[in-house]
């Protein structure tokens, strides 16, 4: 009886190591019901989203309309537009739309799967864009354009279309979804997430060009950041990495893997003969 | 049962707190007091061709007009709003000297007394002119300089029938005046003249260009428009003249600037580093007039000594609103580097002024102007580096789990085959 007890304790380990992975794929973002029914005309005026907020916002052909949303490290963001089209008797030929993503810095963030642009034939009532960013990355080099947590821009075009369609009526519906995840390198974070700066500066004069701020200054006391973002996507297996559930997992399971090791060399008869 | 359910609910609760605070810094920055309301002028048309039936079998000045009167009363409250229109009173028979200059302000800018604003457009009657520059410019002046940005929306129904000054060469020179301006244009008609006079107003300032056939059209996207000038309600940028070398570039601290560049120009600027600090910086330039399809700006991080440190670039073709790059770069071995690269103008305290240089290759196909320069926006932030992580010191997988349960299982078998052996040597003796 204790044999089985002691066989049964490493499946118990394994299927909680089991469940836990799959219980951090979840998406248990918010899901705030008040749709967005606005947009930005540039990156400072860019509309504040939330993953999982609906946006429905009534536009002209030819507007560059900007959104944006804060993503923690960890994340995978994707990205859904339907665009509704003017009616086809309105239009002169093709147009061609794309959605361009940005970080904080404004700078081009690929797309990993989906169709970033789309070509909608003169006879099409609507188009559909999808965009898979990259995983969001806890730290990265100065020098590479990974994605980090902080904000991302959402930019939707018309890139290509006849002159004389510009103006007309159209409505852009867009969904963003976030799937959480191990935020990818493990014991790194970025000490302040990528928000831009949206107040005005000033200029110094050259000998007063010593910043007052030292290495050890609040980013957040900062006047020129926005809110910033969570510093991770948190999920309970998460903390502070889930190398740490795996190590103690693997302990247990060695600490009663050599239990029932000891036992089935002191008492074989127990094992075999089913008594 | 509801005993327990307490606790989770409280904790919701703290949740929805945490998150309102959250949310709540950006809505807060709108309404410290010291800040501009909002400001708006709508410029209405009042020439002759508004008289025209084609808009839902009504004519285009009645349908403006009410829509005007339904954007007086959806106005949010704190929302200043001027109404200037043309041609309203010279009448289209009258001399062009005079018609050219037929522009007045109808209702000042400022909070809305909504009564008087609306009686004040049931009177208008289509007349005259179309001076659509002249107007531009007295809108500009009406809504004056002012930390926000300003906003003036157009409904024409026609083109500018006086040639000077040009409408777009206006539009562009009060771009370009540094108070931040943006001009959304509304064309009552899909003619192409039209159209395409006021898409060159739009690009020129950030605005965008609509083309109305509906009266229910003109109303929702004059309240999206107004509305927009309050949601985005944002202190501008400031204007900063980039130079054309490091050594007398102005130097920035953190926060937001403007500048324009011109073709085939590069602008320096300065951001004064400390060794442990991160420089980040961003740059977008506007595309705000026809140029070839191909086009790319660069945007360098180059030490005092004139070494490249990073470089952000972005390149691109075909129809697009601004092309932005943007760069991070820290001091990471502040003392390991036998050459001081970025600290070499150091003044003892470590910090290090960082050079940033703007340069684009765009080209324009013949005939466009090349001044005043393309917009450019620059945003600078000076934060804590983030130091380089250390491999990790535990393990993870399941090839992990077999190796720990194999050793574990293998410790066990030698321990118990070791006791077995002891007992069996014990019992012998």
């Amino acid at each position: 009886m204790r044999g089985i007890l002691l066989a049964g304790l490493p499946f118990t380990v394994l299927s909680l190591a089991l469940a836990a992975p799959a219980a951090a794929d979840e998406t248990p973002s918010p899901s705030p019901s008040s749709t967005v029914s606005t947009a930005g005309t540039s990156f400072l005026t860019a509309t504040g989203v939330e993953p999982g907020q609906p946006v429905r916002v009534a536009g002209s052909t030819g507007d560059y309309l900007y959104w944006s949303f804060d993503a923690a490290a960890g994340e995978t963001d994707r990205l859904a537009f339907t665009i509704t089209l003017p009616p086809s008797g309105s239009r002169h030929g093709p147009a061609t739309w794309t959605v361009d993503v940005f970080d904080g810095l404004r700078r081009r963030q690929a797309c990993v799967a989906g169709s970033q642009t789309a070509t909608a034939a003169t006879r099409d009532a609507a188009v559909k864009l999808h965009c898979l960013l990259r995983q969001v990355r806890s730290w990265a080099d100065p020098w590479s354009d990974e994605p980090l947590p902080g904000t991302y821009y959402v930019r939707l075009s018309a890139t290509g279309l006849p002159e004389q369609d510009l103006g007309l009526a159209i409505r852009t519906d867009l969904a963003i979804t976030a799937h959480k995840g191990d935020p990818q390198p493990d014991n790194a974070n970025l000490k302040a997430p990528l928000s831009p700066a949206v107040d005005p500066g000033t200029t110094v004069a050259p000998q007063a060009a010593a910043p007052s701020s030292g290495p050890s200054s609040d980013p957040s006391s900062d006047p020129s950041s926005e809110a910033g973002p969570l510093e991770r996507a948190s999920s309970w297996f998460s903390w502070p990495s889930s190398r740490w559930w795996w190590t103690i997992g693997g302990g247990v399971l060695a600490a009663a893997m050599g239990v029932a090791g000891y036992s089935l060399t002191r008492h074989p008869r127990r094992w075999f003969s089913g008594r | 049962m509801i005993i327990r359910h307490g606790p989770k609910i409280g904790f919701l609760v703290g949740i929805l707190a945490v998150l309102a605070t959250l949310s709540a810094p950006p809505a807060s920055a709108g309404d410290s007091s010291d800040q501009e309301a909002p400001k708006v002028e709508l410029v209405l048309d009042s020439s002759g061709s508004m008289r025209a039936t084609d808009i839902d079998g009504r004519s285009r000045m009645s349908v403006a007009q009410e829509s005007f009167g339904a954007v007086v009363d959806a106005l949010p409250e704190e929302t200043q709003l001027g109404i200037r229109v043309l041609g309203s009173r010279v009448s289209a028979s009258s001399s062009q000297a005079l018609g050219c200059r037929d522009t007045q302000q109808i209702s000042p800018v400022g909070p809305v007394d909504k009564v008087r604003a609306k009686a004040a457009i049931a009177r208008l009657r289509p007349t005259g002119w179309t001076p659509i520059g002249l107007a531009l410019r007295g809108a500009a002046a009406d809504l004056g300089t002012g930390e926000t940005t300003r906003r003036i929306v157009l409904i024409t129904d026609g083109e500018d029938t006086c040639g000077v000054p040009g409408p777009c060469d206006v539009a562009r020179e009060l771009a370009a005046r540094g108070t931040h301006l943006v001009v959304d244009t509304l064309g009552l008609t899909l003619d192409d003249k039209v159209r395409r006079q006021l898409t060159c107003i739009a690009d020129a300032t950030g605005g965008t260009y609509t083309a109305v056939q509906h009266q229910a059209e003109l109303t929702s996207r004059l309240n999206q428009l107004v509305h927009r000038a309050h949601d985005t309600y944002r202190r501008t940028p400031r204007q900063v003249g980039g130079s054309d070398r490091c050594a007398n570039a102005p130097i920035l601290t953190p926060g937001v600037y403007t500048d324009r560049e011109r073709f085939a120009e590069h602008r320096w600027y300065r951001v004064a580093v400390s060794p442990g600090q991160e420089l980040r910086a961003s740059v977008s330039v506007a595309l705000d007039r026809s140029l070839n399809p191909d086009y790319g700006v660069l945007l360098r991080a180059v030490s005092s000594s004139g070494q490249e440190m990073v470089r952000g670039t972005d390149a691109g073709s075909g129809r697009t609103d601004v092309l932005s790059t943007g760069l991070r770069w820290s001091d990471q071995q502040p003392s390991a580097s036998p050459e001081p690269s970025a600290s070499s103008a150091t003044d003892g305290s470590g910090t290090g002024l960082v050079c940033l240089v703007v340069s684009n290759s765009f080209s324009i196909p013949a005939g466009v102007r090349t001044t005043p320069g393309m917009p450019l926006e620059l945003t600078v932030g000076v934060v804590p580096s983030s130091p380089t992580p250390g491999g990790p010191s535990l393990g993870r997988g399941w090839l992990l789990l077999l190796v720990l349960a194999g050793a574990g299982l293998l410790g066990g078998l030698v321990t118990g085959w070791l006791a077995r052996w002891r007992i069996a040597i014990w019992k012998d003796n």
